[in-house]
């Protein structure tokens, strides 16, 4: 067994507020292996976007505060890590890309310019990044990344990628915006990808053609994806793994066509049978009772519990452990056997 | 199905260009040349990609925009023609659901206040007493899901799905017969869309009402409604049943659209 890229454990994340300090994650197990894309879902609030933002270091501390676990990124604790190191993975080792591309290109800078400052700073960490001779003058590598930030758009399916380097940010449109940032996030050929919500403010049309793009980077390049997202279709029609997560835990997770087919945990089966679908009869749809937990004051075990419909007292006494369901596939349910009885009648 | 409730023959709307310290704007075709018709007690789904005019139509039928050409008709009375006064008692009885339920509710409200204002609004059409409205309001609550005990609580105190309920409660308080939902549940996470949904299908059993739903969500929209038109570019490039539509589309675009649409099951070229 290799080991993998990216493995967090046991990762323990409160948060202070004025009402209180409250328990964000709560023990996250998670491991994404190069050629992976793994598929973080859940509600808002659930803590998917955190997970993400953990791997990078990218949540502030304080509020922030990291209790037990450890995020090893080929092998490396990144929670030990002194900052400027952390600083030397980010962009080189582990891209990202978030929601939003308006509000994340700076709308006073070329998208050249902005693609080179990243390309230059994965250089100075790796200068294998730019191709360019050991050596060689601030000039010469300005313009072999330059050279590579033309590549790069191109490769993401900008027409005329060369030419477009001197648009600004306001003359793409919001699908090619997303691609530059896609662009931005590889150009320092990363190891792993995290997408936060990469396709939530596009139409589906240039969604998919997102995905694609992204489904296609996964293959050429042999990195591992965490795509964090709250739609059950793009995950299934993405991921090649998938955690479902609930208040600050992962519920279930496993190969996207075994969660998807046979759900385990009621949770996940609860999130299924309200996304609507070309089967669903008009008022058939099952919204879920119940609102998310307070995470300052979680409920005593399960956390997903007061919700769920097969809770029993066992539930509310202490957190269900991870149990395997199949190869690879597992579900945090005590109630797991029964559960699965009452899907088959 | 019974007379249409409101008709658009021929709409366009034109934004003539503007001035602005980058030059001339270019001149935007919004909407060109739409016509539809909404019958009574149906839901009609209108999808399109962003910037392809839903909002301009949605506007437009508010009588919030004014047409460059055609018109649009309200149980068969032209909007155009219309004095102020008039317009105000025909808005009594077509409401409006935005998409945000975050941005569409003022934060020093209580619910009763905010419940309560179309009625003070249509005071000369509804002619309620204070007392009235009140027992209007505590009744709007519980034919939306909530309750008496939430109407002196204010919109931060209620989590997304709840404000999405206010927004359709204040909707309902003037007695509306057509409803405009603009992406109603887009802003929702799936659970709680599932609960909004049902709520509109229980509600329009209930009331008889006749939806105008826009949305991009082509699943949302196939649950929801009858009939279905295709919008893009300001163009209405199909219209039908909505099982014909995604069963048997027959414009490129409608294919294209229907194709992009992630499905929750796993295609076989994936495994």
């Amino acid at each position: 067994m290799v080991q993998p890229l990216l493995s967090i454990r046991n990762l323990h994340l409160t948060m202070t507020s004025f009402d209180g300090e409250a328990y964000v994650l709560n023990g996250i197990d998670l491991d994404v292996r190069r050629g992976e894309i793994w598929g973080l879902v859940g509600e808002s609030g659930c803590g998917k976007s955190l997970t993400g933002l953990s791997v990078s270091r990218l949540v502030p501390e304080p509020p922030a505060r990291y209790g037990e676990g450890e995020i090893l990124f080929e092998g490396r604790d990144i929670l030990k890590l002194p900052m400027r190191e952390v600083q030397a993975l980010r962009g080189k080792h582990i891209g990202m890309i978030f929601q939003d591309p308006t509000t994340n290109l700076n709308p006073a800078y070329r998208i050249g310019v902005q693609l080179v400052d990243v390309a230059l700073a994965a250089a100075s960490h790796d200068a294998s990044v730019l191709d360019c001779p050991a050596g060689a003058g601030r000039r010469e590598r300005r313009r072999a990344a330059r050279r590579l930030a033309g590549e790069m758009l191109d490769r993401v399916g900008i027409p005329n990628a060369a030419e477009r380097l001197d648009n600004y940010p306001h003359e793409f449109s919001g699908g090619m915006r997303q691609r530059v940032l896609i662009a931005m996030a590889l150009i320092g050929r990363p190891d792993l990808l995290i997408a936060d919500e990469p396709t939530t403010a596009l139409d589906v049309s240039v969604q998919a053609q997102i995905l694609k793009l992204l489904k296609g980077t996964v293959s050429d390049h042999d990195i591992g994806v965490i795509l964090i997202t709250h739609n059950l279709g793009v995950v299934a029609e993405t991921c090649s793994h998938v955690a479902v997560m609930y208040a600050g835990n992962i519920v279930e997770s496993g190969p996207v066509a075994e969660v998807i087919e046979s759900a385990a945990h009621p949770y996940t089966k609860a999130l299924m049978a309200a996304v609507p679908t070309k089967e669903s009869k008009r008022g058939s749809l099952k919204g879920l009772g119940g609102t998310v937990p307070n995470l300052i004051a979680p409920p005593p075990g399960c956390r997903f519990a007061p919700r769920c419909p097969l809770a029993i007292d066992a539930c509310r006494q202490a957190l269900p452990p991870a149990i395997n369901v199949r190869q690879d596939h597992q579900a945090a349910c005590i109630r797991l056997t029964e559960a699965q009885v009452l899907a088959d009648v | 199905m019974s007379e249409p409730i409101l008709t658009i023959e021929n709409l366009s709307k034109i934004y003539a260009p503007k001035r602005t310290i980058f030059g001339r704007t270019a001149e935007v075709h919004a909407l060109k040349d739409v016509s539809l018709s909404v019958m009574k007690g149906e839901s009609f789904g209108l999808v399109g990609e962003s910037g392809s005019g839903k909002t301009t139509l949605t506007r437009s039928v508010l009588h919030l925009e004014t047409p460059t050409a055609g018109r649009i008709l309200f149980e068969g009375q032209d909007l155009a023609h219309l004095s102020p006064a008039e317009l105000r008692r025909l808005r009594a009885r077509v409401q409006i659901v935005f998409q945000d339920p975050y941005a569409s509710l003022n934060p020093r409200m209580s619910v009763r206040d905010i419940v309560t204002e179309p009625m003070v609004v249509h005071q000369d059409t509804l002619r309620l007493s204070r007392k009235q409205q009140d027992d209007r309001a505590a009744e709007l609550l519980s034919l939306v899901g909530l309750g008496p005990q939430h109407l002196a609580r204010y919109p931060h105190e209620f989590s997304g799905g709840q404000r999405q309920r206010i927004c359709i409660a204040r909707a309902l308080a003037s007695g509306p017969d057509l409803l405009l939902l603009d992406e109603p549940t887009s802003a929702l996470d799936v659970s709680v869309q599932a609960q909004v949904l049902n709520l509109l299908c229980d509600l329009q059993d209930r009331l008889g009402l006749t939806y105008f739903f826009i949305s991009h969500d082509l699943s949302v929209v196939r649950y929801l409604c009858n009939r279905v038109a295709l919008i893009y570019r300001g163009e209405i490039v199909e219209e039908g049943e909505s099982d014909q539509i995604f069963d048997a589309p027959e414009s490129g675009y409608a294919r294209m659209l229907i194709g992009a649409m992630p499905q929750v099951k796993v295609r076989c070229d994936a495994v």
